[in-house]
C-alpha cells in the first residue's frame, strides 16, 4: 500500500470516528453511530497491517485475539451499575498502551521513520515523552478512579500537607527531564520520566472524594485521547492526531459539565479534599427539627392518589440496584393512570449519563426521563417528588443559604412539588457533608429503608 | 576557395552546431534535475506543523459534535470515545510489525493486547447500553 493511499484510508476512519459521535446526538441514529465507529477502527487496523514494514501477521493475530477476548467477556458479562469502574479500568489500559508505544518508538525509531537509535528528531522525541507521560499518568490515575469506584480503597479523598507543593515539583522536573531527554537521549531518562508521571497519577487522583468521580472519569477520559495525540504527532499520523482530539475534547466538556453541576471550578475538584470532613456533622442539632416518617402503605397510598409523580434518581439507587424494582413500581402507577416521569441531575451518579443508562437498563422508556434543565419548571405542578437515593442535589440550602458549601450549585427543585417522599436509610448528609433541610419540611415523609426493599414494599402496597 | 574546404568548413559548423545542441540537452536535464531537486527540498511545511494543523482543526470538530450529543446518551459517549481512543494500536502494529523479536516488537505486542481489550470492550459495551435506550411503546 502506498503511503498516499494509507493515508487516505486513514482519513476514511477518521470520518467515520467523527460519525460515530454525531449519531450519539439522539438515541434513534446511536447504534449507527457505534457501526461508524467499528467501521473506523477495522478500517484502521486492516490499512496498518497492510503497511510494508508490517510482517508478522501471527504476533499480531494473537495478540488482538487474546485482548480481544478478554475485552469481550469484560464487557458482556458486566454488571451495568459497574460501568464507572468499567471505562476507568478501560482508560487505564488505553494509558499503559501509550507508554509503551512511545518506548517501542524510542528503542526502535528507523521502523516509524523519525530517526535512528540515538539520533531521534528533536520533535519525535518531544512528542513520543509528552505522549508517554500523559499516558502514565492516565494509568495510574485510572487505576486509582478504579479502586475508589470498585470500593478496593475507600473513596474518601486521601489529603497531606504539602501535596500541591509536591504535585507542582514533579510536574516541573517532569519538564525539565524532558528537556534533559532531547538532549541526551539515553533510555535511563525516559523511564526516569515515565516512572515520575506514574507517581504523578497516583497523587494526583488520591485528594479526590468519591463523588467527585464523574469529573475525574471525565478528565481521564480526556487525557487518554491527549496520550494518543502525542503518539499521532510522533508518528506523523493523522488519524491518531484526530481521534486523539475529538476524544480529549469530548472528555474536556463532559468535566466542564460536570463542574458546571456542582457548581465547582475544575481546579477546585482537582485540587481535592472536597467532603473530607464529612459524616462529623449528623444530628448535630435535630432537637427542634422532627422529621415524619413514613411506611410503604402511605407511599403507594400517596402516589396512588395523585396526578403526577416525578422520580428523582441519585448514586443511592445504583448502589442499591433499585431500578428494576423503581420501574416495577412507576408501571403500577402508570396503571392507575398517574403521570410518571424521572429528573436527571447532571452529576447524579459516579460517571456522566450514569442514572440514564441504570434506567434505560431497566427497560424505562427514554422519553419519560427528562434532564434538570427541561424539567426544573415543572416541580410547581407536581404532586409527588419521589427521591431515591439522591441527596446534595435537591437540597434547598444551595439556593436558599449563602453560607452553605454547595451554595450557587443548580439543584433539582424538588422543595417546589406538593408532597416529598424521601427514601433514605437514614437521616446522615450527603456527600457534601450537610443537613439538608428537605428532611424537616412539612410536606416530607421520610421513608427509612434500602430503595430497593423500599420500592419492592411500595409495589406490594400497590399491588393489594 | 575550393569546393572541399568549403565543404570542410561546412562539416565542422554542422559538427559545432551538433555540439551545441547535445550541451543545450545537457543543461536541460540538469535543470530540470536542479529544478526537482529544489522542488523536494521545499516540500511545504514540516510534519509538525501539519500535524499542528490537523490537531487544531479537529479540537474543533470534537467540540461541536461533542456539545450535540445528548446528555442522556453521556455515558455510551464515554465507553465510545474510549473505544476510538485504541486507535492507538496503530503504532502498538507498527511496532510489532518488523520480522525478529526484539525489545520494541515485545512492547509493540502487549500494546496490541492492551488496545484490543479496549476496542472489543468499548464497542460491545456501548452497543448493550445504546440497544438498551427504547422509546415508549
Amino acid at each position: 500500500m502506498t503511503a498516499d493511499l494509507s493515508a487516505l484510508a486513514y482519513l476514511v476512519a477518521s470520518v467515520c470516528f467523527i460519525l460515530a459521535l454525531r449519531g450519539l446526538s439522539h438515541p434513534e441514529s446511536s447504534r449507527a453511530g457505534n457501526m461508524f465507529g467499528i467501521v473506523g477502527m477495522v478500517i484502521a487496523i486492516v490499512t496498518t497491517l497492510l503497511l510494508p514494514g508490517v510482517v508478522t501477521y501471527w504476533m499480531i493475530l494473537l495478540g488482538i485475539v487474546i485482548g480481544g477476548s478478554i475485552g469481550t467477556f469484560i464487557a458482556l458479562r458486566i454488571n451495568m451499575t459497574a460501568l464507572p469502574q468499567l471505562v476507568a479500568g478501560f482508560h487505564s489500559l488505553v494509558g499503559l498502551a501509550a507508554v509503551l508505544v512511545a518506548a517501542a518508538a524510542f528503542y526502535q525509531p528507523q521502523a516509524y521513520g523519525i530517526g535512528m537509535p540515538g539520533d531521534i528528531h528533536v520533535n519525535s522525541l518531544i512528542e513520543m515523552s509528552i505522549g508517554a507521560a500523559i499516558g502514565a499518568i492516565t494509568f495510574t490515575g485510572s487505576i486509582i478512579a478504579f479502586a475508589k469506584l470498585q470500593g478496593v480503597m475507600s473513596g474518601a479523598p486521601i489529603t497531606f500537607t504539602g501535596q500541591h507543593p509536591l504535585n507542582a515539583i514533579l510536574g516541573v522536573v517532569t519538564v525539565l527531564l524532558v528537556a534533559w531527554f532531547c538532549v541526551d537521549q539515553l533510555g535511563i531518562t525516559f523511564w526516569m520520566i515515565v516512572l515520575l508521571t506514574l507517581a504523578l497519577g497516583i497523587l494526583i487522583i488520591i485528594p479526590i472524594g468519591g463523588a467527585d468521580m464523574p469529573v475525574v472519569i471525565s478528565m481521564l477520559n480526556s487525557y487518554s485521547g491527549w496520550a494518543a495525540c502525542g503518539i499521532g504527532f510522533t508518528l506523523e499520523n493523522n488519524l491518531l492526531i484526530i481521534t486523539g482530539a475529538l476524544v480529549g475534547s469530548s472528555g474536556a466538556i463532559l468535566s466542564y459539565i460536570m463542574c458546571k453541576g456542582m457548581n465547582r471550578s475544575f481546579f477546585n475538584v482537582i485540587l481535592g479534599g472536597f467532603g473530607a470532613e464529612g459524616g462529623a456533622a449528623v444530628g448535630q442539632d435535630l432537637g427542634d427539627k422532627t422529621v415524619k416518617p413514613g411506611s410503604a402503605d402511605d407511599a403507594a397510598f400517596i402516589m396512588k392518589n395523585a396526578g403526577s409523580v416525578m422520580i428523582i434518581p441519585g448514586y443511592g439507587m445504583a448502589v442499591a440496584q433499585a431500578q428494576h424494582a423503581l420501574r416495577e413500581m412507576a408501571d403500577l402507577l402508570k396503571k392507575e393512570g398517574v403521570e410518571v416521569r424521572y429528573a436527571i441531575h447532571p452529576v447524579a451518579g459516579r460517571m456522566p449519563g450514569h442514572m440514564n443508562v441504570l434506567l434505560a437498563e431497566a427497560n424505562v422508556p427514554y422519553d419519560e426521563v427528562f434532564e434538570m434543565d427541561e424539567i426544573n419548571r415543572d416541580f410547581a405542578s407536581t404532586d409527588v417528588a419521589f427521591v431515591i437515593g439522591a441527596n446534595d442535589i435537591t437540597n434547598p440550602a444551595a439556593k436558599n443559604d449563602p453560607a452553605s458549601p454547595i451554595y450557587g450549585m443548580p439543584i433539582l427543585e424538588v422543595d417546589k412539588s406538593k408532597t416529598v417522599l424521601f427514601v433514605k436509610r437514614s437521616l446522615s448528609p450527603g456527600y457534601a457533608g450537610i443537613d439538608n433541610g428537605l428532611f424537616y419540611a412539612d410536606n416530607t415523609m421520610m421513608l427509612f429503608d434500602d430503595a430497593k426493599k423500599m420500592c419492592e414494599h411500595i409495589v406490594k402496597a400497590l399491588e393489594a | 576557395m575550393s569546393v572541399d574546404s568549403f565543404q570542410e568548413q561546412a562539416k565542422d559548423v554542422a559538427e559545432k552546431a551538433q555540439e551545441l545542441i547535445e550541451s543545450v540537452e545537457v543543461l536541460v536535464t540538469e535543470g530540470t534535475q536542479m529544478a526537482m531537486t529544489s522542488a523536494a527540498e521545499y516540500s511545504g511545511p514540516s510534519p509538525l506543523v501539519i500535524g499542528l494543523t490537523v490537531f487544531v482543526l479537529a479540537v474543533f470538530v470534537g467540540y461541536h459534535v461533542v456539545w450535540r450529543v445528548t446528555p442522556a446518551l453521556h455515558s455510551p459517549l464515554m465507553a465510545v470515545t474510549n473505544a476510538i481512543s485504541s486507535v492507538i494500536i496503530v503504532g502498538a502494529l507498527i511496532a510489532a510489525g518488523p520480522a525478529g523479536l526484539g525489545f520494541s516488537e515485545v512492547m509493540g505486542f502487549l500494546a496490541v493486547v492492551l488496545a484490543s481489550v479496549n476496542i472489543f470492550g468499548g464497542f460491545i459495551v456501548s452497543q448493550r447500553m445504546l440497544s438498551m435506550f427504547k422509546k415508549k411503546k
